[in-house]
């Protein structure tokens, strides 16, 4: 499969700027790039989702129009979402045969079901075919989406940063099926901005900077390092100097536990304390607690047990507007969902936390003028990239909304921040700017702690990290000794032998 | 033995409310079918009670001003007027994506305001050219078991037994049912495998509303026949209840109807017996009875809700997950 040229702009901004793409039959070819770099526009326009402004692309030696994803799939090219398309209540046969020409006019469960079986049995991958969407796994629902588009025929698959939904055993699984689906001739091609993963199981790799194509190139002796200066385009290091912090607490848990939006315990005893002036990292495998932690201290979610003090006050049963009070600040991990609101302007998102106070109020109604002021100077100060204050917050781009909100939450917090996955989704440049405002705060005697699960970001920023596992604290390091494998491990719930012995 | 006596006065009551009862639900049956259909696809259409009178309006101008006098013409004229109703509805709130809740509830009421305002030169002529009854099957006695059940007009069949095999053959057994429900469900997963959602949503809610016109041009044309003005006196509402209760199925949708048809026509047998509530009175009785349609609502949306507090999921009785939410395709 070639493309050629291709060129795409969206609103005058040019997303592809002739970009050349080709893959083999029975490869696995991976495509990197940072957030915006159009890899996912690329394999829009590949899957006929998008029309490019202009290019070729060829399937098998001969030109293919593809004006509409029908005509995508009957060229040979079928793509797997990021956001998988699926109907929950409906059953997997159901869902592999929606809106086929080629499912049958009077159809019945056991129809469907056998003929599911007969391609689950022709491809190689198996999930219940009775089961309804709801009940599967994430992966599951995935290997799905898989089957409906290679039962179609299709040749080339497109996989959307497949992996950004699964949890570490489920994307073995799945590069073992798109190992042997490459293996059986057809090509694999798959987005992703993960490293490692590229050059676990690619065969060849192309990367995509700002639109434009950067290198294609076999994966065999490909650096990480490489990648990654290919991908941002300059070396952009962060340098950041640990500390050891001794003294008083300033955030300190003792003896918290916490329940789960389902009522379940989901942290246990937790016991943590954060001194002013260091940077505490919080390591761990998504929901292993992480969430709830940053949520019981704000007071978005209520102790069990246990109490959290704030340089001696004991904050435990504040309200949430009074802790923020006391100088808490906190970057949630849902930034579109809790951390603004995106139908208001930003002007007044500035000034979420304290519209109320006397510095932008008298009585009930609202100083326009310095929520104005005050909004400008945040926006610069974030470096935020908005026609106006008053745009809605929704038209921000998703870098510039966690700007906002990290800025914002970080003069709020005097004397604690709470930053959860702080850089999720952000590209390299944002996420420096992010991690730049934390050291910052840091450097100015804040106590702050930084929840994610990248392991370099924990080990970057991080004076001192604990480790989290099934809402328990299963040990804390000093960033000098901390022991990437002994992390790892912890993380996964193992006590290294290492600890164990005297 | 007094089994005998009581058995024949039960049966007697129960003749009487079944004879009556099943015309009386056909006007509620074709309107919640008219319903749910919409609810299938996503489209909820508040409009019922308004659909009803412009259908039941328009099948008594066809007859009295215009001269028709097949009542089958008429039924279709009734349809096609409703239709016309629920284009306008569909094009408001699938391509405009206007709130299903406000355009329904005004469609509602000026589909009220309108056949009343029609009907006003037309109050209380009756209808001459009526749907006829048929036997299915012999000839019996007057008031008996059989006649209840087998001796009624056409239009009771058609919505009894062939609409409801029909629609559960299309809705379960055929692909493009299965697309269908989709729609309802997930419209951005039944789009992405190329599935129109615009075209479905628009159809079937005008199919709908054309059904929920019938259920009024059926009311005039066999029922009542006559108009009087506010002709569908809250059955809209109750058809909506009905769609609930049965849980968007179709032959639940039967049962619901002839229950709650019942509860209605209840409602005139205790009238016409000159039953009475204990320690109230005749007209408590009738309040009573012509709000118990909703109780049972209630309890029927409650059961669910209950049964997963204590663990169980019910979901084969969920609403469409798509429901009243208006669809658009993202884009860049």
């Amino acid at each position: 499969m070639t493309a050629r040229g291709v060129t795409k702009a969206f609103g005058g901004v040019r997303a592809l700027d002739s970009v050349d793409f080709e893959a083999d039959w029975g490869e696995v070819h991976a495509l990197l790039g940072e957030n915006g770099a159009g890899k996912t526009t690329l394999c829009n326009i590949l899957a006929g989702i998008y029309r490019a402004d202009s290019g070729d692309i060829a399937v098998g030696g001969a030109r293919r129009e593809l004006r509409n994803p029908a005509q995508a799939i009957e060229a040979g090219i079928g793509m797997v979402h990021q956001h998988f398309r699926l109907v929950e209540p409906m059953t997997v046969a159901e869902n592999i045969h929606l809106g086929w020409p080629e499912t049958p006019g009077v159809v019945t469960q056991r129809a469907l079901i056998d003929r599911t079986r007969r391609f689950m049995d022709e491809i190689g991958l198996h999930v219940d075919p009775t089961a309804k969407i709801w009940q599967l796994s994430v992966g599951e629902q995935q290997r799905v989406e898989i089957l409906r588009v290679l039962a179609r025929g299709a040749r080339v698959l497109i996989l959307d940063e497949p992996t950004a939904v699964l949890t570490a055993p489920e994307a073995e699984d799945l590069f073992k099926v798109m190992r042997s689906l490459a293996a059986a001739g057809l090509t694999v091609i798959f987005i992703s901005h993960k490293l490692n993963e590229v050059l676990e199981v690619s065969d060849r790799l192309t990367v995509l900077r700002n639109g434009v194509r950067e290198i294609t190139r076999p994966s065999a002796g490909a650096t990480a390092q490489e990648l990654a200066r290919l991908m941002t385009g300059e070396e952009r290091e962060l340098e950041v100097e640990h500390r050891v912090v001794t003294g008083e607490a300033s955030l300190d848990l003792r003896g918290v536990s916490a329940r789960n939006d389902r009522g379940i315990g989901a942290l246990h005893e937790v016991d943590l304390t954060v001194r002013a002036g260091e940077i505490m990292g919080i390591a761990g495998v998504s929901g292993n607690g992480q969430t709830e932690l940053a949520e019981v201290i704000c007071s978005l979610r209520p102790a069990q047990s246990g109490s959290i003090t704030l340089n001696g006050t004991d904050i435990t049963d504040f309200s949430v507007r009074a802790i923020a009070n006391m100088g808490v600040g906190h970057i949630p991990e849902d930034r579109i969902g809790v951390g603004m609101v995106l139908s208001a302007p930003v002007k007044d998102n500035a000034v979420l936390h304290n519209y109320w106070t006397g510095e932008f109020s008298r009585g009930v109604s609202l100083d326009r003028a310095r929520v104005i002021s005050f909004a400008k100077r945040l926006v610069e100060l974030a470096r935020v990239q908005t026609r106006s204050v008053f745009a809605a917050a929704g038209q921000l781009s998703g870098g510039n909304q966690q700007r906002l909100v990290a800025r914002r939450e970080a003069l709020v917090g005097d004397r604690a921040l709470v930053a959860a996955h702080p850089t999720r989704g952000l590209d390299v440049n944002a996420a420096q700017e992010v991690r730049a405002t934390i050291l910052e705060k840091r450097d100015h005697g804040c106590a702050v702690l930084m929840i994610s699960d990248d392991l370099d970001e924990i080990m970057l920023m991080s004076d001192r990290i604990a480790v989290m596992y099934e809402g328990r604290v299963m040990g804390v390091f000093d960033a000098a000794d901390a022991d990437r494998e002994r992390i790892g491990l912890l993380m996964g719930g193992h006590e290294p032998a290492l600890a164990a012995a005297p | 033995m007094i089994s005998a006596q009581v058995l024949a006065l039960i049966d007697n009551a129960f003749l009487s409310l079944v004879g009556s009862a099943i015309p009386a639900s056909t006007v509620v049956l074709l309107a919640a079918t008219g319903a749910m259909l919409g609810e299938r696809v996503g489209v909820l259409n508040l409009g019922q009670e308004g659909l009803i009178g412009v259908g039941a309006v328009y099948a008594v101008i066809a007859v009295l001003s215009w001269g028709i006098t097949s009542p089958w013409l008429a039924l279709l004229i009734g349809m096609a007027a409703a239709a016309l109703a629920g284009l306008i509805f569909a094009v408001a709130v699938v391509v405009f994506r206007a709130n299903q809740v406000l355009v329904g509830l005004a469609l509602a009421l000026g589909g009220v305001g309108l056949s009343n305002q029609l009907g006003t030169n037309r109050n209380g002529t009756p209808i001459q050219n009526t749907f006829q009854e048929v036997s299915l099957g012999g000839s019996f006695e007057d008031g008996s078991v059989l006649e209840a059940f087998l001796f009624h007009d056409p239009i009771v069949y058609l919505a009894y037994i062939a609409m409801p095999v029909a629609l559960w053959f299309l809705l379960f057994r055929t692909r493009h049912g299965m697309n269908m429900r989709a729609v309802g469900e997930n419209p951005a997963a039944a789009d992405a495998v190329g599935v129109s959602v615009m075209r479905s949503r628009l159809g079937y809610t005008v199919l709908g509303a054309a059904l929920s016109g019938a259920g009024g041009a059926y009311m005039v044309l066999s029922f009542t026949p006559t108009w009087s003005p506010d002709i569908a006196r809250g059955r809209g509402w109750v058809a909506l209840a009905v769609v609930i209760f049965a849980g968007w199925r179709p032959g639940w949708v039967v049962a619901g109807a002839l229950l709650y048809g019942s509860m209605i026509s209840l409602d005139t047998t205790a009238q016409a017996r000159g039953w009475e509530l204990p320690f109230f009175g005749p007209s408590d009785l009738s309040f009573f009875l012509s709000m118990l349609p909703y109780v049972v609502t209630l309890i029927a949306i409650l059961i669910p809700a209950g049964a997963a507090k204590i663990g169980r999921r019910v979901r084969a009785t969920a609403a469409p997950g798509a429901l009243a939410i208006p669809y658009w395709r993202e884009e860049r």
